[in-house]
């Protein structure tokens, strides 16, 4: 399909409830390709969005089971297989020994997995987005709150949609281009 | 061996040193002979040193300077095996496998009288000397002296050219003036010649001289060491009238009764009587028996730390104590000052009649021997315990007389040309005949040494020594048998031996050294057959049948029965002042080797100089000196010795066990010109001695001076409080009982401590299946010579690391002689442990290592793998037996060209920063390994024999695989004294105990009842 | 604790607005003209790291041997400030993690600069391990799992190992923690700045951040998860660091008890250096408004607290020395009251039992200079247990024989003092260039922050 002329709407709000109820009627009103953009996190925001529970953990418990299988099967390979040495005359594997370093292996890999999972999930690093284009955004990360309808948005129309918006008590309501 | 053989390896080793670096180490050398700095090296002592000593790292930058140019001047020529054929001492094939090493029977003189020993060369490189077997006066063992010699050889400050004032000459100048100087002696018949040598009793030497003085009537020669036996000879003169040696016989003796003769350590058999002392004190419980040592001393030592009962008499009054003991022995002897120990001891000495024997110390006065000449021969005991046979020395007795005698003409002006030969007199000499003075009263003085010692400086000409391991020469031991030195190594430098110099005033100036010795045996051995007898001779290292005959001769009364003036006041004036020769650097011709500096020394376990010795009750009288033990060493007083008109400052060290109202001073120290690493340490104790009382004497006034210095001490000075001996025993780390005690029940021992029964473990056991290597080590036997420990320094490369860095606590020998006393202070009982790497099965050490650089082996070895450490030291913080040693600096030398050639080429040379430790002889058991797979065998019990239990003369140290029910190790950890270290601790060492016994008469009040526990 | 919120002090100082908050902890990294105090403080800690950086070189050069170590007592200053360090590095986790899953609040305010020290601590710690050894050059990496040509692998049996791997993860955890805990702020830093310079710095580390729902759901998804992962191991870290004694054999080291009573020494290190850094900040950057007296007094409870655990710990090692009858730790525990190093063992307690104790008196509690006093004094008494612990147990153990003494070099003095320059250094950077207290975070602690309850 064609490109869109702009990249969508971007309504600005000034206090966190403003937000939340604007949030559940664009979305009662059938709006699915939304972003509300925040200072600070907001739990019924996210609700009234529909985002749903993050997969972070499902992603973690992977790198944690990696973890542990790693650390342990270094420990026992290196040394009962690889080169096993009497030391103190302690049995090849002291496996008391080895829960240790298995355990710290685990919250390494358990770490790098929430916080590399965090990042794919949102898309980030992303150094360009358009919203950045809207002057009035850089307030998104201090004291405003903004909801974004993108153009892809099958419901989405120029002027019905900003006359929408405006309905629900947006301060101000922006174009935003690609 | 001809020389053919060899040159190969070695040249090669000439070409690495010499062809890139030699050229310009010479052209260096040629420059710097002229600057004044060199001149100052070579005439003047170095005051700096004293301070730079202290300092490792600085001696090495010195060392780096100087010695690598001086050395590298002689090891172009270092590595030539010397010309004539010497032979080796090897039953197998005979021929150098590079690599391999070979033996060499030799033997080196102690106050002259004779060693045998066997000198290991690596590729033409003397490395390690070990006793000879079947040399009567060593029968294998060593002392610390014997195995120093590889350093003494080696030494980068050995004087290395003929110097006149100074400056460099060859020996064809000095002969040319030699000659001149002996021309113009002709006339006057030599009434102007003298020698003075040290004790001699080398055959060809004193033929030699005798051949001088007969071409010169007039000239006298004498013969004189620092530790005179003139009382010994004197007394014998007394008894028998001649100078005859009592040759004891200690292995027949069940009582013995030690007059402060410190058969142990000082006396020219002690290799022989250590051994055959402790042969009846390894009890083993079927049939429970020892002999007995009483020891009456006024000054400790090791021979009363190895006694059942010892008594501290000051020097002055073992006198009166022999004279009551012979009176109760109902000889018609007079003076005797009555003592509780008399009764029982007479009883005990009589009850072993001709068993029984008394020996009296040379430090002792000529009456005394008598007294114990007579006492033996009313016992029965010449011909048992001991036997007489004329002297070994060509000149017995009367040195310290002669020597005066030579002083007066000296003065008198009557002495023109001094030939001093490897003596020390400016620095040795008593202090009241002035010989110094004298000295420079003499025409034309020629000095032959090792050093540019302090005589050397006052002489016109200086003659560098060849070292007895590159010379040929001869001997007598203490019984007369003569062996041959044989030369291992051409010399370093340009050294002669003293035949050859004395060549020169003889028919043949430039008579070669083997000719000498080799002419001298042809025309006493005779032609017929000499071939084979002198191979035989080098081979075995004895000449056979040249053992004196023995004498029978009678005790006849004198004089001596009668008491003695002195004997009359019983209590002398003031203090009494004891003198002994150094335990490390005996009369101060060691001083220079590092080794024996640094050699913790038995009893006070001081290294690096002397100090003034007091008992506590003593050390309280004079004002309770405080001595404080630090991070950085031990400060103590210092206190002033005032002694017939001289002083001297000396640190004061408080010794257990010291006869009250006496100071003891170990002479050997306080050296102004020994070199880098003697000058300067310690206190020179010789100052203040006099020719008329050598050991000891009266009105010694002693004068706190307020002012504190710097010990390195390497064991702790809890000894006099309680802690230490109260934690040693509730430790178990030293389990001692009686023969009573042992012999009612053998499980006393075992019982001392908790042995934990087997399984406590968490973790399955592991098995040693095949060969496991274990050590066993006698304390019954364990006299404390220190052999172990400097044998161990040799054969394992171990560097040296200065006084600074032994009081920081860094000493860095892999064995240790832990000396732990029981009971009360004034008369505790001595306990010496040698402790090295246990060897445990399951090493504390090991577990804790985090890049596994110490692991076990296959045959349970403690490994230590250097190129893997990292140096956390947790293997040594975790080590309960701190055996562990680290290389906190960089204290090995790497520069020294002649400690290169020095080191043991089958040891790793560790550098800075790693940790390192006993082996128990790795290379030695690989070698056995080695030579048993070529013969297709297994490893035989006695193939492997460590560095320790080889050098020692009490055979104490046990080696072998504990898995042989065969093995001695074996059986005697399977015995009944046997008992390992800390067992509570699970480590289940390799190395165990077997536990001292003593064997003490109940009729005598023992120091375990007098006070303290036992 | 959150329904006892009426009765306490706020946690906010009154008046405050999103602006308001954003803009004063903002402005001291962006606006504001940086105080002389601060380049006078730098330049005396950067003088000092430069001292550590000339006695490491020389270290190297010379060996250990410079240092008072020797043979019995094998670890000194080296491992006592390794282990001081690393327990004063415990604070900013705990904070950031354990409180944040007790959903203390109050937390909010110390947690960012408590993380930063904890990184701080953590990087002086790291020195010690690598510098003690005997040969670092080959010793920073052969601690390491990895192939090489000798085939050779470390050994896992040793605590030194165990170290290895909890510092190494607790480093890198505690670093992830602090960065994602930062990244909004960044991009507010972003947005704010007005020289391009910081604008591209700040944009590229806040890493396109836009603060968009779906950002925020799985931001605070991790974030819970990295705290709940970091409570284990902060828990671990000191527990492992205490079996580098507690495997060992030697009396004073041997022990079951060490584990907790590390941590809660680490801890109680950690609370006393939060304190001596959050006082004097928010006094010289007038952060009394964030950093309020609740803030101090709940600080000073925690170390009360473990204070307690810690003199427990004392007590029972006296008690099982005594009640055990094991001749070792018998004359350990004589050894330690009246040995030559008795005068340690007495200011220990002095430090740690005694004077903590005065912390029961309220007004003494919410007294600041005489907080920041105990504060000092008791930094100065872990540092005297970590003495007592490894000195005085290595330096009379088994053997009698072997029996020596300790003492610091002035290269002990030095390297110790150096990596107080290098921890100060750092800290004095990082106030200066990154937002010391989390600006999104106290918004959410703002009236009307969120949402009135029965929306939707």
């Amino acid at each position: 399909m064609s490109r869109p002329a702009i990249y969508g709407l971007l309504a600005e709000f000034h206090s966190a409830d403003a937000i939340v109820e604007a949030a559940h009627d664009v979305h009662a009103a059938g709006y699915r390709k939304l972003d509300a953009y925040t200072p600070y996190p907001i739990e019924e925001l996210i609700e009234a969005l529909h985002i749903g529970r993050s997969r972070v953990p499902r992603i973690v418990l992977a790198g944690g089971i990696t973890g542990l299988l790693a650390g342990w099967g270094l420990q026992y390979w290196s040394s009962v297989i690889e080169y096993p040495l009497n030391i103190g005359g302690r049995p090849l594997n002291s496996w008391p020994a080895f829960i240790v370093p298995s355990f710290e292996t685990t919250v390494l890999f358990s770490a790098l997995a929430a916080v590399v999972g965090m990042l794919a999930l949102s898309g980030l690093p992303q150094p360009y987005h358009p919203v950045f284009n809207v002057p009035g955004f850089a307030l998104a990360s201090q004291n405003r709150f903004f909801i974004c309808v993108e153009a892809t948005d099958p419901r989405f129309d120029r002027e019905g949609t900003r006359e929408f918006l405006k309905g629900l008590g947006a301060v101000e309501v922006t174009e935003v281009a690609h | 061996m001809s020389r053919e053989h060899v040159p190969a390896v070695p040249d090669t080793l000439r070409r690495r040193a010499g062809g890139t670096v030699a050229p310009r180490y010479w052209k260096s050398l040629e420059e710097l002979k002229e600057t004044p700095a060199f001149l100052e090296l070579l005439r003047r002592e170095f005051p700096e040193q004293a301070s730079v000593f202290e300092d490792p790292r600085g001696r090495r930058e010195f060392l780096t300077l100087m010695g690598a140019s001086l050395a590298l001047g002689g090891l172009t020529a270092c590595t030539k095996q010397p010309e004539e054929r010497i032979v080796p001492y090897v039953r197998q094939p005979e021929q150098l496998v590079p690599g391999r090493p070979l033996f060499f029977a030799s033997a080196v003189a102690h106050d002259g009288y004779a060693r045998g020993v066997l000198v290991e060369s690596h590729e033409g490189r003397p490395t390690k000397v070990e006793g000879n077997p079947d040399h009567p006066m060593s029968l294998g063992g060593t002392d610390v002296f014997g195995q120093a010699h590889v350093l003494g050889l080696y030494d980068p400050d050995r004087a290395k050219s003929v110097l006149f004032a100074g400056q460099e000459r060859t020996w064809a100048q000095f002969r040319a003036a030699a000659r001149e100087a002996l021309g113009r002696q002709k006339p006057g018949q030599g009434a102007g010649l003298r020698i003075l040598t040290g004790r001699v009793t080398s055959p060809a030497l004193t033929a030699q001289i005798q051949a001088i003085l007969a071409e010169y009537p007039a000239a006298r020669w004498v013969s004189w060491e620092p530790a005179d036996r003139d009382a010994a000879r004197a007394g014998a003169v007394m008894a028998f009238g001649e100078a005859v040696e009592p040759q004891p016989r200690l292995h027949r003796a069940d009582v013995v009764l030690s007059l402060e003769a410190d058969f142990v350590a000082s006396h020219p058999a002690s290799l022989r009587l250590v051994r055959e002392f402790t042969s009846r004190r390894k009890v083993d419980p079927e049939k429970p028996e020892m002999n007995r040592l009483y020891v009456v001393e006024g000054s400790p030592s090791l021979t009363g730390a190895s006694a059942d009962h010892r008594l501290a008499l000051r020097s002055s009054e073992i006198e009166g104590f022999a004279r009551a003991l012979a009176a109760a022995l109902g000889l018609g002897v007079e003076g005797g000052v009555p003592h509780p120990w008399v009764e029982p001891l007479a009883a005990d000495l009589r009850r072993a009649g001709a068993r029984a024997l008394v020996l009296a110390g040379e430090t002792q006065p000529a009456a005394l021997h008598a007294i114990a000449h007579a006492i033996n021969e009313a016992l029965g005991a010449v011909g048992t315990t001991v036997t007489y046979t004329a002297a070994a020395e060509a000149q017995p007795g009367g040195e310290r007389a002669a020597l005066a005698e030579l002083v007066r003409e000296m003065t008198a002006g009557s002495v023109e040309v001094l030939l001093l030969l490897d003596v020390n007199p400016v620095y040795a000499a008593p202090a009241d005949i002035g010989f110094a003075e004298a000295l420079d009263k003499v025409a034309l003085r020629i000095h032959h040494g090792l050093y540019l010692d302090e005589t050397a400086e006052r002489c016109h000409w200086h003659l560098p020594a060849a070292h007895p391991l590159e010379s040929w020469s001869d001997a007598r031991a203490a019984d007369g048998t003569v062996s041959i030195v044989q030369p291992l190594i051409a010399p370093l430098y340009d050294g002669r031996s003293p035949h050859e110099v004395l060549a020169v005033f003889g028919a043949r100036p430039e008579q070669k050294g083997y000719d000498i010795v080799r002419n001298h045996w042809k025309e006493k051995l005779g032609e017929s057959g000499f071939e084979k007898r002198w191979n035989r001779a080098l081979h075995d290292g004895i000449v056979a049948g040249t053992a004196l005959p023995e004498k029978a001769v009678r005790v006849r009364g004198g004089e001596w029965t009668k008491a003695p003036s002195r004997a009359a006041s019983p209590m002398p004036s003031g203090l009494e002042i004891a003198f002994r020769t150094d335990p490390a650097v005996h009369d101060g011709r060691f001083a220079n080797l590092g080794w024996l500096q640094e050699l913790p020394k038995p009893l006070t376990k001081l290294t690096w100089g002397n100090a003034a010795l007091v008992s506590p009750r003593t050390a309280q009288a004079l004002g309770g000196f405080r001595v404080e033990q630090t991070a950085r060493g031990h400060v103590t007083e210092v206190i002033e010795l005032r002694y017939r008109g001289r002083s001297i400052k000396a640190p004061v060290w408080i010794l257990p066990g010291h006869p009250d109202g006496a100071v003891t001073v170990h002479l050997g120290h306080g050296r102004s010109r020994a070199g880098r690493v003697g000058s300067g340490v310690g206190f020179n104790a010789y100052a203040i001695r006099t020719n008329d009382a050598p050991w000891f004497g009266d009105a010694l006034e002693v004068v706190p001076t307020g002012e504190t210095t710097r010990i390195a001490c390497t064991q702790d000075h809890w000894t006099i409080e309680q802690p230490e001996h109260v934690q040693a025993e509730a430790r178990h780390v030293v389990r001692a009982a009686t023969l009573a005690e042992f012999a009612a029940d053998p499980h006393v021992i075992r019982r001392a401590g908790h042995e934990p029964e087997p399984g406590l473990s968490l973790y399955p056991e592991h098995r040693y299946e095949g060969r496991a290597w274990g050590m066993a080590i006698d304390m019954s036997a364990c006299v404390g010579c220190n052999a172990c420990v400097t044998a161990c320094q040799a054969e394992n490369n171990i560097p040296v690391v200065g006084k600074d860095q032994v009081g920081r606590g860094r000493e860095m020998h892999w064995i240790r002689i832990d000396r732990y006393y029981q009971g009360p202070s004034e008369s505790p009982e001595t306990v010496h442990q040698p402790v090295l790497c246990m060897h445990c099965e399951n090493a504390p050490c090991e577990v804790v290592c985090p890049v596994a650089a110490t692991v076990h082996s296959e045959e349970g070895l403690n490994e230590m793998v250097y190129n893997r450490c990292v140096g956390t030291r947790y293997c040594s913080n975790n080590c309960p037996y701190k055996v562990r040693r680290f290389n906190f600096l960089l204290y090995q030398d790497w520069t020294t060209p002649t400690f290169k050639m020095m080191r043991n080429p089958e040891v790793t040379v560790r550098s800075r920063g790693v940790m390192e430790k006993c082996t128990y002889c790795v290379q030695r058991i690989s070698r056995a390994r080695i030579d048993a797979k070529n013969e297709r065998r297994e490893i035989r019990d006695g193939d492997i024999v460590t560095a320790c239990e080889a050098a020692c003369p009490a055979q104490a140290i046990v080696f072998g695989d504990v898995n042989d029910p065969e093995s001695r190790v074996a059986k005697l950890k399977a015995g009944a004294r046997n008992y390992a270290l800390l067992t509570e601790l699970q480590t289940r060492p390799r190395t165990s105990y077997l536990a001292a016994l003593r064997n003490p008469n109940t009729e005598i009040p023992s120091p375990r009842e007098e006070g303290g526990h036992g | 604790m959150a329904s006892t919120h009426h009765v306490e002090q706020p946690v906010v100082g009154p008046g405050h607005t999103f602006v308001t908050v954003t803009d004063k902890i903002a402005s001291i990294v962006l606006q504001k003209k940086t105080p002389l105090g601060w380049f006078f403080g730098f330049a005396i800690s950067f003088s000092v790291l430069m001292m550590l950086l000339a006695t490491l070189t020389w270290l190297v050069a010379k060996g250990v041997g410079i240092w008072g170590v020797n043979v019995p007592v094998g670890w000194g200053f080296d491992i006592i400030n390794f282990v001081w360090w690393i327990g004063i590095g415990h604070a900013g986790t705990l904070i950031s993690a354990i409180l944040l899953l007790l959903r203390q609040q109050w937390r909010m305010s110390i947690n960012r600069f408590a993380e930063a020290m904890t990184l701080f601590a953590v990087a002086c710690a790291a020195l010690y391990p690598i510098f003690h050894m005997g040969r670092p050059w080959v010793g920073a990496y052969w601690l390491f799992p990895y192939p090489n040509t000798m085939g050779l692998w470390p050994n896992f049996r040793s605590p030194l190992i165990f170290d290895v791997f909890a510092v190494g993860t607790y480093a890198t955890v505690s670093l992830l923690f602090w960065y994602v805990g930062m990244v909004p702020d960044l991009a507010t830093l972003r947005d704010r700045a007005q020289n391009r310079g910081a604008k591209i710095l700040y944009g590229v580390f806040a890493l396109g951040w836009r603060g968009s729902a779906r950002h925020w759901n799985n931001y605070e998804t991790a974030y819970l998860i990295l705290a709940a992962l970091s409570t284990p191991l902060v828990v671990s870290v000191h527990s492992v660091v205490s079996l580098d004694f507690s495997v060992g054999i030697v009396p004073g080291w041997h022990a079951t008890i060490f584990p907790p009573y590390f941590v809660a020494g680490a801890i109680y290190a950690g609370f006393a250096m939060v304190l001596i850094l959050a006082i004097p900040l928010r006094w010289a950057y007038g952060l009394q408004d964030f950093v309020t007296m609740r803030h101090i007094e709940n600080m000073a409870k925690v170390m009360l607290a473990t204070g307690l655990v810690v003199g427990y710990g004392y007590m029972m090692e006296a008690f099982t020395a005594w009640y055990s009858g094991n001749t070792y730790e018998k004359f350990l525990l004589v050894n330690r009251a009246l040995g030559p190093y008795s005068w340690a063992y007495w200011s220990l307690i002095l430090c740690n039992v005694v004077v903590i104790n005065t912390l029961w008196v309220k007004s003494l509690r919410t007294n600041v200079p005489y907080l920041f006093f105990v504060s000092l004094v008791v930094s100065v008494g872990m540092w005297l247990e970590r003495f007592v612990i490894i000195v005085m147990s290595l330096h009379r153990d088994f053997l009698p024989s072997s029996w020596g003494n300790y003492r610091g070099t002035v290269f002990d003095w030095s390297t110790f003092i150096g990596t107080l320059g290098l921890f100060a250094t750092l800290f004095f950077l990082f106030i200066r260039f990154l937002p010391a207290i989390s600006i999104f975070e106290m918004r959410t602690l703002l009236p009307g922050a969120q949402p009135r309850e029965g929306k939707a």
